[in-house]
């Protein structure tokens, strides 16, 4: 049952393109940033599988330009 | 969202969005997810946006706290106040959540045969009155003593100074901020003669260079660190990160320098012998400003109780200066301190260059220190040889740890040696503080008593009777935790503990008083540049929660000085504000009025005819400077700053064959110190649970140590066990371990050693012996 979040960085001026499209894929939350360009994105997912197919959903939209999994507070020490 | 997400699950994704947001700070400074802000939001709410600080760090962050229906719920950045222009960190954006925890200390514990029995709020205090009164009475006033805080707000430190040093007459009054700026203080003293430093935050807009001396401020003062990063982005300044650890602040920095313990007061000596041997002194400067002085050496480090040190100074010229630092050549410091020749020579260089604005900041690396005075004069040698100081984007930064460590401990002086304004000593200091409480002058003693540490070993040798603790954990923040701990348990001493959650240290109190937290009360703090900042009470607190200043003064009233304290409980916070600045009065520490700190975000003091005074000590910005020159070190009688010669010293506690590992001990993004508040939110407590032990991967390998296997950290004075961790977090040097202190289950303190600065009385948390072995 991963829950994952990741900075999704937009193709330029492509802000607003990206957070429709990532709004209508399944178990995925999105959170603009106000002033700068910069999405986050939070996969909540039943399962391995699944997960994979969501970040697959994502990594596929035209408008990203980068997907960076948060790594630091993702650890095991954080489970 | 989907609906069958259970709690636990939202938890999880908002501490992942959380994470998210923090990744995001630090790469892109001044983000703002406004609607993360507002997600919590009751639908259809109206809600009335309240000002005021944060409740965590010294960086002093304005908030805007929405209120619905009386309940704080939401928490965002206040755009308008100029410290954090709407931007907080993870800490800032949760704090509201620690009121909704279970436990919350709501009503007067007292107790009854070893029990804790609910008792009302007036009985309770009637019974601290009585105890404190009835210990005076049978053994002196010496015998009684009050321990506050540095997040302790600017009133309740002045009632707490005025009851214990005006009304009973004792100077036995410290506070937890001895355990992290007194190092600052002493240095700022005996550099300036003036506490507190002389810039402001925007240094940042303006500085070429930003040198951090052993501060992780992306994790300690994130917002802070946002701002230079923002300026690295933006306009290619520089951030080079001096420490014994590597740590986010080292990685998200230009150049990353490592140092072995202890050896900064090598290297910063290494950096003055470079700037005057390459011809960098800016002499005008030098000559117009600064005097020399020598200081005793070979200190000790107060590992004995009653520990008495007074420092001698001694005029000395600029030639014999020059000749005590060829003992500093950077190739001589290279040997010890593991910085290399051309390290050392590329920091020369950076504060040689005139044309380079550079800014030095630091806070617990340089002040938890055994020599913690030494490296703050240090430091501002370096300044001061090179005239980068007072300017906007050159000078030297002490930050503080605490929200009102410079407003309350600091500039009220909730010190043993301090009064509002100046020390217990000074004759003059000791009558304005008469005539403004009105007592008898003869009321406040001339002699210091208990610092910190000494006030805990007084406690356990029996010679303090009552203690009052409020808005601190001491339990769980004192070095050596393994001796005070059963001190305080002793029978010999009545524990007052004042708190919003139960600790450690309330587990020990025969009376805990509920206190109101943060935005359940009216207040004032003061942060690292000398803003003061008001807010007014947001909402009720639970039960029979009562802010701190007025237990303080209901007590007061009970011992029979309620003439001393004729304030209502309604105005209470501004009443003291009122009487309190005119100790401050005048050019060199104006402090702002109410009514100004009510509509702003705060303001810089010294506060001169209705402006902030963001640069002290320059002419062009400081209207107290009055000696016809550039620059005017009024602190000191002769208007000049003193370079101090000061030479290196080992550490009180070196690795040895016994104990081969430095502990190095310190802080996470995620814990507000001790972890009583941000332990109870959940947010915050999710991502990051419990304390672990870090290695440096070359002494995990050798150790055959794996990642979250259970390690045994003792020293000599006792033990503690926590889960390894390699490769995670920070990275510590070889034959360095290093532990953060928030988990009260895993006491690091059990550990840490209770040496201190002989001049500041500061204890060094950041070095001594210990070693390691699987549990
Ligand atoms: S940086 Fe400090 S003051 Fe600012 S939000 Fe974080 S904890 Fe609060």
């Amino acid at each position: 049952m991963p829950i994952k979040s990741y900075l999704a960085h937009p193709q330029e001026g492509q802000k607003e393109v990206l957070m429709e499209a990532l709004s209508k894929i399944d178990n995925c939350e999105v959170i603009p940033a106000e002033n700068k360009n910069l999405l986050i994105v939070v996969t909540d997912t039943e399962s391995q599988t699944d997960d994979e197919k969501v970040k697959g959903s994502i990594e596929a939209i035209e408008s990203l330009k980068l997907l960076a999994m948060v790594s630091g507070f993702n650890t095991p020490k954080n489970n | 969202m989907q609906n069958s997400l259970t709690s636990r699950r939202n938890f999880l994704k908002k501490m992942a969005a959380a994470a998210a947001m923090t990744a995001a700070a630090s790469m892109f400074p001044g983000i703002i997810f406004a609607s993360e802000q507002e997600a919590n939001l009751p639908k259809g709410a109206n809600l009335d946006w309240k000002k005021g600080p944060c409740r965590f760090c010294g960086v002093g962050c304005g908030i805007l706290v929405g209120v619905d229906q009386g309940k704080a719920v939401a928490v965002k950045g206040d755009p308008n106040c100029e410290v954090n222009k709407g931007l907080l960190c993870v800490k800032g954006y949760h704090q509201i959540m620690c009121t909704q925890a279970k436990d919350r200390l709501t009503h007067a514990l007292v107790k009854k045969n070893g029990r804790y029995v609910q008792t009302p709020i007036d009985e309770a205090l009637d019974l601290v009155a009585n105890k404190m009164k009835e210990t005076i009475t049978k053994h002196g006033k010496d015998s009684v003593a009050m321990y506050t805080s540095g997040q302790s707000t600017i009133p309740e430190g002045y009632v707490a100074s005025k009851l214990m040093k005006g009304a009973i007459g004792t100077n036995n009054l410290d506070c937890n901020a001895r355990l992290c700026m007194a190092s600052a203080v002493a240095g700022f003293l005996t550099t300036f003669g003036a506490d507190e430093p002389m810039g402001c935050y925007e240094d940042i807009d303006h500085a070429d260079y930003f040198i951090t001396w052993g501060n992780n401020m992306a994790e300690m003062h994130p917002v802070l660190f946002s701002r230079m990063l923002e300026q690295k982005n933006r306009r290619g300044a520089k951030i080079i990160d001096f420490a014994t650890r590597t740590t986010r602040s080292s990685t998200a920095s230009n150049k990353s320098i490592l140092f072995e313990p202890q050896t900064d007061l090598a290297v910063a000596n290494a950096i003055c012998y470079e700037i005057i041997n390459n011809g960098w002194v800016n002499k005008s400067f030098v000559e117009n400003h600064v005097n020399f002085s020598k200081g005793l050496t070979n200190m000790g480090y107060g590992l004995e109780d009653k520990f008495k040190f007074s420092d001698k100074p001694t005029k000395i010229d600029f030639e014999s200066y020059k000749k005590f630092l060829e003992d500093y050549t950077p190739e001589k410091v290279a040997k010890y301190s593991k910085v290399s020749v051309k390290d050392i020579k590329y920091l020369a260089a950076i504060y040689g260059d005139p044309n380079k604005k550079v800014v030095s900041y630091w806070c617990m690396g340089m002040n938890q220190h055994t020599r913690g005075t030494w490296i703050n004069n240090l430091v501002y040698n370096i300044h001061l040889l090179t005239g980068k100081i007072s300017q906007p984007g050159n000078g030297p930064f002490s930050l503080t740890g605490q929200p009102s460590a410079c407003g309350t401990a600091r500039e009220v002086g909730t010190f043993t040696h301090k009064l509002p304004k100046g020390v217990v000593t000074n004759e003059k200091h000791r009558r304005l503080a008469a005539k403004i409480w009105n007592v008898p002058y003869e009321n406040i003693p001339a002699k210091p008593t208990y610092h910190a540490t000494e006030m805990f070993r007084a406690v356990d040798r029996g010679d303090i009777k009552f203690i009052w603790t409020q808005v601190t954990n001491p339990l769980v923040s004192l070095p050596k935790t393994s001796r005070y701990r059963p001190g305080m348990e002793k029978e010999s001493c009545f524990v007052v503990v004042s708190d919003v959650f139960p600790t450690p240290t309330s587990d020990v109190a025969d009376v805990i008083l509920p206190a109101s937290w943060h935005i359940e009360k009216s207040g004032l703090y003061g942060n690292s540049e000398r803003r003061t900042q008001h807010w007014d009470k947001m909402v009720d607190g639970p039960g029979e929660t009562t802010p701190d200043a007025w237990m303080t003064i209901e007590v007061a009233k009970r011992m029979g000085y309620g003439d001393l304290f004729p304030y209502s409980e309604e105005n209470h916070v501004e009443e003291i504000y009122n009487e309190y600045r005119q100790f401050h009065e005048g050019a060199k520490h104006g402090m702002a009025p109410l009514e100004v700190l009510k509509e702003e975000s705060g303001a810089i003091w010294p506060y001169v005819d209705g402006k902030s005074t963001q640069w002290r000590f320059n002419a062009k910005y400081d209207p107290a400077c009055s000696n016809d020159k550039d620059f005017h070190f009024y602190g000191k009688p002769d208007g000049k700053a003193v370079i101090w010669q000061r030479p290196y010293e080992p550490a009180a506690e070196s690795p040895d064959t016994e104990y081969p590992f430095w502990l190095n001990t310190g802080r996470v993004i995620e814990h507000w110190h001790t972890g009583s508040m941000t332990r109870r939110i959940p947010v915050l407590h999710k991502a990051m649970p419990a304390a672990y032990v870090e290695f440096h991967p070359d002494d995990a390998k050798k150790l055959g140590v794996r990642n979250g296997e259970k390690i045994k950290v003792s020293s000599r004075r006792g033990s503690c066990i926590l889960p390894a961790s390699i490769n995670e977090r920070g990275l510590p040097t070889r034959g360095q371990v290093f532990v953060p202190f928030f988990d009260e289950n895993m006491l690091i303190n059990d550990v840490t050693l209770d040496a201190f600065c002989p001049i500041s009385k500061e204890p060094d948390y950041k070095k001594c012996a210990v070693k390691v072995e699987k549990a």
